[in-house]
């Protein structure tokens, strides 16, 4: 019943309160959800300590400093020095820059995929439909870690440079992400077809350029901006994983996955718990964070999937 | 004279049915024939009625017509040409020319897209006024189904049931149409704001001379608004008639129901109502011979095995009853 | 005839993001033994949720009954503990709504959702009450009993629906039933049955029905005693024959006259202007002032109160307080 009182309500506010689109009351009622703010500020705390925090660190270089090693956390050094003698918080944030690019260009690239071959799929629908959704379920019906592990040993066998390891990571998250959300994109698009606006488009007359552009793909950002906030955090997860069992990125390109490697090490779990808190917590804060503030987007571009 | 005969618009024997799938390989087991075998036309500046229950197929109706759904067979024309003769291409470039307006006047408009912009979208592309014109056609249009000129930037969600509907009819009017299918235009709106839209449509006819398909399940609406009335029960005809006629005298047993079952706003007022028995039969297994005889208080015996035909009788009105 | 239901200066508030809406605003009336009583108004005028306030269905954050009072057959409703409620609710208060097929379990069959409150408040054993589902399943006019009360939700029509869905609210026989826009999803055909059978019953237990409807010609015909709500507030209430043909509100006027009516053509209908005003921004005022043909100034600044014009016939209206004011 609120809803139509809302309705009405939404209807006759116009009449003072100028035109503003569904974005502009979408970004108020998010600046209200008080936890969804929390989990940005979080994020975007996050991405700036580890993008400009370690330029203000005299450590950079990751000078090996054997009269340094393991030393616990003390004025010089925050958050103490690893077994090479480098400062752990430098490399906490130099690991995070790895682990964000990591988890946002996978992202970039498998929504960029999964929307796409989604939209193709639903808007043509048919034999190209068949096509993409068969080879969709295909990928989707193998385990996504296992299948990460035999790639990420593949490329240890056939001695694929450190350097380029980082990019291939990225590139395996993307395959395994991309059915999941080329499915859910090409669901929307179904429905968003059936819907009364886009028979009006047919009868208008709209050349198919403008019925994409203008009418079915402004109603799948939303969706779309849901599914990439939350997907971060899934690629976060699983390039730490990987890098955890040393069939992500390597040493010495730090990552928080290979980084908490150290608690793998009875002693260092005991003794130097300075190694493994940091990059764990660092994962353990940012994916809530995203989770949250992911899921405050949801509410409030996406209401339908509520509750 | 021949040319003023002429009707807009001409549907002979449309048929559409919708397939029954079932089983793992979903085969075809049935159908249901939403439209079956219907035929009308209507004359310029005519406004004809399409009137029945849920179930009855008048949408399907305007959606056969339209295109927006495929027919099963027979033939629709459009000022002599037929719709399903047409390429892509060629219906795009004539469907400025006939449009529809919907229910729901939330769902047809694009939430995401400017009401100025979802009114001139259409006709820039299809070029039919120079980019600059656009938006001092859209201003005249709005103006002319009652909104105002600062409406024109706001979104949907920022209007009222009855200025969308207004917003849905400008979106129609600003093609300049020769033909208008309405779908149930005013069943979703308040009372008070169903009369200004009745209105709207009335003086919009008057002024441009339009051509309406009126589909409503409002007997007291259509009465108001259409010339012709055609009345619908499961897919078929029932009977055509003028309004006048129609209202005056119903010959069809199901008429003559329709009519007395509606209620009406004068208390205490003693009218003879025949109140049909049981409930619509399944359309996907209508009832043998007259659709209708499964409710009908005058059927006899060949009602259940002979299907009336569609037949004149009178000058301008046809019915589908043996017994008439 | 004594009252069974009598509401004093009930107020429901709804909190949204942009403010509270006053969706019933200080509403009053009764509702007799044996009488039928029509709420009409449009979407928003709030009498939806004068029947859900009723029934103790506005609840959760953001609704809330905010002052008055509620008298079913002597006893305060808002007073009463969720427990009290629930044994008056379905028993001797029963509802049913516009949409049958969402307010029946769609995993249920039909005779279990009407042996429930069989059991619950009757208290009959599964035999008896299923004895009962059936007798009542006949008495709504549907033939095949047998076989319908073994059905699911889906399998039957909304008309048949909504037939089962008053077996089930006059199953306890409740001395009140309300029905919120019990036909509006159904067609005329079906609609004249469902009517017919409402009237049938209440002629029969001399039960109460409070009917909430936007359909005039449903008021017409059911309704012994009218009351009209806009915006929250009630602006005329009156017997049924009086109101209809001597409408004093402006509000009421237009919206009997704006009705289209089968065999009285009229060249252009009658429409009232504007629109319903945004509920969040009322000022004290006749919030029907912007809209009305007869405004005076100090329709723009007070808010009229409801008073007897004689007759038994109730109206919000200045016009009629400055006709009374200089008698």
């Amino acid at each position: 019943m609120s809803t139509i009182n809302g309705e009405a309500t939404k209807a006759y506010l116009s009449k003072k309160s100028v035109h503003t689109s569904l974005w502009r009351q979408s970004l108020r009622r998010l600046l209200k959800n008080k936890l969804a703010v929390f989990g940005f500020v979080v994020v975007a705390f996050m991405f700036a300590a580890c993008f400009i925090g370690p330029l203000f660190s005299p450590y950079t270089d990751n000078k090996i400093n054997m009269a340094f090693m393991n030393k616990p956390p003390s004025l010089k050094h925050w958050l103490g020095t690893d077994v090479l003698g480098r400062d752990v918080l430098t490399r906490v944030l130099q690991a995070g820059r790895i682990s964000l690019t990591v988890g946002l260009a996978s992202m970039v690239l498998s929504v960029f995929i999964g929307s796409l071959l989604g939209i193709i799929a639903g808007y043509y629908r048919g034999i190209v439909d068949q096509v993409i959704m068969r080879i969709a379920d295909l990928l989707l019906t193998i385990p996504s870690l296992p299948l990460l592990f035999i790639f990420g040993a593949l490329l240890s066998e056939w001695k694929v440079p450190t350097d380029y390891r980082m990019y291939i990571v990225m590139l395996m998250l993307s395959i395994v992400g991309w059915p999941g959300l080329a499915r859910m994109v090409r669901g929307q698009m179904l429905s968003l077809r059936e819907r009364e606006f886009m028979q009006a488009a047919i009868v208008l007359g709209l050349r198919d350029r403008r019925k994409l552009f203008n009418h079915l793909l402004p109603n799948l950002v939303p969706l779309l901006i849901v599914i990439a906030t939350l997907n971060i955090g899934g690629a976060i997860l699983s390039e730490s994983v990987l890098s955890y069992f040393g069939l992500g990125v390597m040493a010495p390109t730090p990552t928080w996955g290979n980084m908490i490697d150290a608690a793998n090490n009875m002693i260092d779990f005991q003794e130097h718990p300075w190694l493994w808190i940091p990059p764990g917590f660092s994962i353990f804060a940012t994916v809530i964070a995203i989770n949250i503030f992911g899921d405050g987007l949801r509410d409030v571009l996406d209401p339908k999937q509520k509750r | 004279m021949s040319e003023i005969l002429q009707p807009l618009l001409e549907v002979n024997h449309l048929k559409k049915y919708f397939p029954i799938k079932s089983g793992l390989l979903s085969r075809t087991v049935g159908n249901v024939k939403a439209v079956d075998d219907i035929s009308f036309s209507i004359k310029p500046g005519e406004t004809f009625g399409l009137v029945g229950e849920s179930g009855s197929g008048k949408s399907t109706v305007g959606r056969t017509i339209l295109r927006l759904t495929d027919k099963t067979d027979g033939e629709v024309k459009f000022k002599g040409i037929d719709l399903y003769d047409l390429s892509p291409q060629e219906l795009r470039r004539l469907r400025p020319k006939m449009q529809l307006i919907f229910q729901d006047p939330y769902s047809s408009l694009n939430p995401r897209v400017r009401i100025g912009d979802a009114i001139g979208e259409a006709l820039l592309d299809h070029g039919l006024v120079p980019q600059a014109e656009v938006r001092d056609r859209v201003l005249e249009v709005l103006a002319a189904c009652g909104l105002s000129s600062y409406h024109i930037d706001r979104f949907p969600h920022e209007f009222s049931g009855g200025q969308r509907q207004r917003v849905g009819i400008a979106r129609a009017l600003v093609l300049n149409p020769d033909l208008i299918i309405a779908d149930e235009p005013v069943s979703a709106l308040d009372v008070s704001i169903q009369a200004q839209i009745i209105n709207l449509f009335r003086k919009m006819q008057e002024t441009r001379g339009l051509t309406y398909l009126f589909i409503s399940h409002d007997l007291s609406v259509v009465e108001h608004l259409c010339s012709q009335i055609g009345v619908m029960y499961l897919g078929s005809m029932m009977e055509r008639a003028s309004r006048d006629e129609l209202f005056r005298d119903p010959l069809h047993p199901y008429t003559k129901a329709l009519l007395s079952a509606v209620p009406v706003p004068i208390p205490k007022l003693k009218r003879e109502r025949i109140v049909l028995s049981g409930e619509l039969p399944n359309p996907a297994d209508p009832p043998s011979g007259c659709k209708f005889h499964t409710r009908c208080p005058y059927a006899v015996a060949r009602c259940r095995e002979e299907v009336p035909l569609f037949r004149n009788v009178g000058s301008d009105r046809s019915v589908a009853c043996h017994l008439v | 005839m004594n009252s069974i239901l009598d509401i004093e200066h009930l107020r429901t508030h709804f909190k949204t993001d942009d403010g509270t809406v006053r969706a019933v605003d200080d509403v009053s009336f009764q509702v007799r033994q044996g009488e039928i009583v029509c709420i009409v108004g449009e979407s928003g005028s709030g009498k939806s949720i004068t029947a859900m306030s009723v029934m103790g269905l506005v609840e959760g954050p953001a609704g809330r009954v905010v002052g008055g009072n509620i008298r079913f057959d002597g006893e305060e409703l808002l007073k009463l503990s969720r427990n009290e409620l629930r044994t008056i609710r379905g028993n001797e208060i029963a509802m049913i709504f516009q949409e049958p097929m969402t307010s029946l379990n769609p995993v249920l069959k039909i005779g279990e959702q009407l042996m429930e409150p069989l059991i619950e408040h009757r208290k009959l054993n599964k035999k008896a009450a299923r004895k009962r589902a059936i007798e009542l399943i006949n008495e709504v006019g549907i033939s095949r009993a047998e076989q319908i009360a073994d059905s699911y939700p889906h399998e039957l029509s909304g008309g048949m629906l909504q037939r089962i869905m008053i077996a089930i609210a006059i199953s306890c026989g409740p001395k009140l039933l309300i029905a919120d826009e019990p036909t509006t999803a159904l067609d005329v055909t079906i609609q004249a049955q469902i009517l017919d059978m409402l009237r049938k019953f209440k002629e029969e237990s001399n039960m109460s029905i409070l009917l909430i409807t936007h359909d005039l010609g449903v008021v017409a015909e059911m309704a012994d005693y009218v009351v009209v709500m806009y915006a929250g507030k009630v602006v005329e209430e009156g017997e049924v024959v009086a109101l209809f043909e001597n409408p004093k509100h402006p509000y009421t006027q237009g919206l009997l006259k704006s009705k289209p009516i089968i065999n009285q053509r009229q060249e252009e209908l009658y429409s009232i202007p504007g629109q319903v005003p945004n509920p969040l921004e009322l000022v004290p005022s006749c919030y029907f002032h912007e809209r009305c043909a007869h405004c005076m100034e100090i329709c723009k600044t007070t808010q009229p109160a409801l008073k007897e014009v004689g007759n038994q016939q109730k109206v919000a209206c200045w016009l009629y307080e400055e006709a009374t004011a200089n008698v």
